[in-house]
């Protein structure tokens, strides 16, 4: 791989170890993915915030880093709870000083504590073409597929070093001729919304390469269906007919085709079940998402044993506030900074229905908690929880 | 025998090999409290040899956790390093040696580890 002057000077350690520590990650990745040179990036979001996952020796690495700072705008993954509902989330005082003490560690480099799986829609919005390092598979996924921008699965560590070094190694989403279409994927029965993100988790257990899908849908049930085949799987860019911004430069001659049906996305459904908790904002909700269950709940009540959250970027959420309002006034939590998966939501409740498949996915993990899931589409989780 | 591989993290390193004959899920497989690699024991202070990584990402952070908790392998022999070992192996400082067949390092064999070079003794 090719390193400029300056690049062979911070590796041989002129700039300090943090930064020779951080660059030789770079430059290790790109030689095992036979990358040529190092790329600027125009931005950063960074996954391995929750206390949960990275622990005491995460907190102590972080620290480590003292002094270094991101050189490009950079943004946070959720963490495991919104302070406002620290009671209902179940987080003790020790594990709520220590996540805090994680963020402090990131605001401390500069990254901005958005706390939220989708940047993408006001916090860090990257532009078509434009070559960004970002972890968090959901958000990976929409930024390759639905704006175009390039960007390979980084994981928690290779962001933050790219974050702190501006650069990322050139090799697979950087580059135009891996974007290409591996797979034609048609769908073989009526299309409903709630089998986006079902849709979405078959394709990610069968298929590794980017598919192109002759489907039609808003961004919001592409959303689902990209989360859940980036969680279910380890695909990070899919086109859609006559949609996504590369579609027309994506199929080849030579791709497998293949049919999906209904019996392919039955298993991940779900059984009917009288549900404790409905959750929607897997990734978290978009301003539209906001404004329809507003629009669908306004003046009505919610049941009384049934529990609706929902989750959202704070961004959002400030932005759409007479929504939430109604959605309050309904019976609705909305929250921030958190989500179904990273919070304690699936060790509290053990039924329930929610209209992501990606959280269905971990959900259903004992790790996660083991709930039983059902996946329907929101308006039919919506029309459960009336009273 | 001396085998030629590539250097993910520089160092020397010498110890007792424990193998792993499965790619490793680094987060779900290591107890780094324990220092043990579920189905293949404990590799504190030994030289972990094993195919490859697997799972999420945030497994460079448990690599990170064993040096952290003082259960860190002397040195790692993978087949193919991907970006959980690479990133891992890189902040926990552990010297790293990939791009070598570990089919004829046998468990409990006693091996040194150079840069990229790894001498089984």
């Amino acid at each position: 791989m090719y390193l400029t002057k300056e690049e062979e000077k911070m590796l041989d350690g002129e700039y300090g170890a943090t930064q020779a520590k951080l660059l030789r990650i770079l430059v290790k990745m790109g030689e095992i993915f036979n990358a040529d040179r190092l790329i600027p990036i125009a931005s950063a979001q960074i996954s391995g915030v929750s206390y949960r996952t990275i622990g005491d020796a995460g907190i102590h690495f972080l620290k480590s880093l003292e002094g270094a700072k991101v050189s490009v705008p950079t943004t946070l993954n959720p963490i495991a709870f919104d302070e406002a509902f620290l009671k209902e989330l179940e987080v003790d005082e020790e594990f709520h000083r220590k996540q805090m003490e994680i963020v402090r560690a990131y605001v401390n480099m500069g990254v901005k504590p958005t706390m939220t799986c989708t940047p993408y829609y006001y916090d860090n919005i990257p532009k078509f073409g434009e070559h960004i390092a970002w972890a968090e598979s959901s958000a990976v996924i929409y930024a390759n597929s639905i704006i175009g921008a390039r960007t390979n699965r980084e994981g928690s560590v290779s962001a933050l070093a790219s974050a702190i070094i501006g650069k990322t190694p050139n090799y697979g989403m950087h580059l135009k001729e891996e974007r290409g279409a591996t797979h034609l994927i048609e769908v073989g029965f009526e299309l409903k919304p709630e089998h986006f993100p079902l849709i979405g988790l078959y394709i990610g257990s069968v298929i590794n390469g980017v598919p192109y899908i002759r489907l039609n849908g808003d961004l919001d049930d592409l959303k689902l269906m990209g989360a859940a085949m980036a969680a279910s799987g380890s695909i990070s860019m899919y086109h859609v007919e006559g949609i996504t911004p590369e579609w027309r430069t994506a199929l080849r001659d030579r791709v497998e085709r293949i049919t999906v049906t209904k019996e392919d996305i039955e298993e991940y459904e779900g059984e009917e079940i009288d549900v404790e908790l409905i959750a929607i904002g897997c990734p978290h909700v978009s301003a539209s998402e906001l404004r329809k269950i507003a629009e669908f709940v306004r003046g009505k009540r919610k049941r009384e044993d049934v529990e609706l959250w929902i989750f959202g970027a704070r961004s959002t959420i400030e932005k759409e506030s007479e929504s939430v309002r109604i959605i309050k006034e309904f019976g609705g939590k909305v929250m921030a900074d958190t989500c179904v998966v990273v919070s304690n939501a699936g060790k509290i409740y053990k039924r329930i229905g929610t209209n992501s498949g990606k959280a269905a996915l971990y959900l259903r993990k004992a790790r996660f908690g083991g709930a039983e899931v059902m996946v329907r589409d929101m308006y039919t989780l919506l029309r459960s929880v009336i009273a | 025998m001396i085998k030629e591989g590539r250097v993910i993290y520089p160092g020397k390193a010498r110890g007792v090999v424990v193998k792993c004959d499965k790619p490793v899920v680094i987060l779900g497989d290591i107890d780094p409290k324990r220092g043990t690699v579920e189905g293949c024991g404990a590799i504190k202070d030994r030289i972990f040899v094993f195919p490859r990584g697997a799972g999420s990402t945030v497994g460079s952070y448990t690599l990170y956790a064993l040096k952290f908790h003082g259960t860190a392998p002397r040195g790692m022999i993978v087949e193919e390093a991907e970006p959980i070992v690479v990133a891992g192996a890189i902040i926990a400082e552990i010297p790293t040696v990939d791009g070598v067949s570990i089919e004829d390092i046998p468990n409990g064999a006693e091996v040194e580890i150079h840069d990229g070079k790894v001498v089984i003794l």
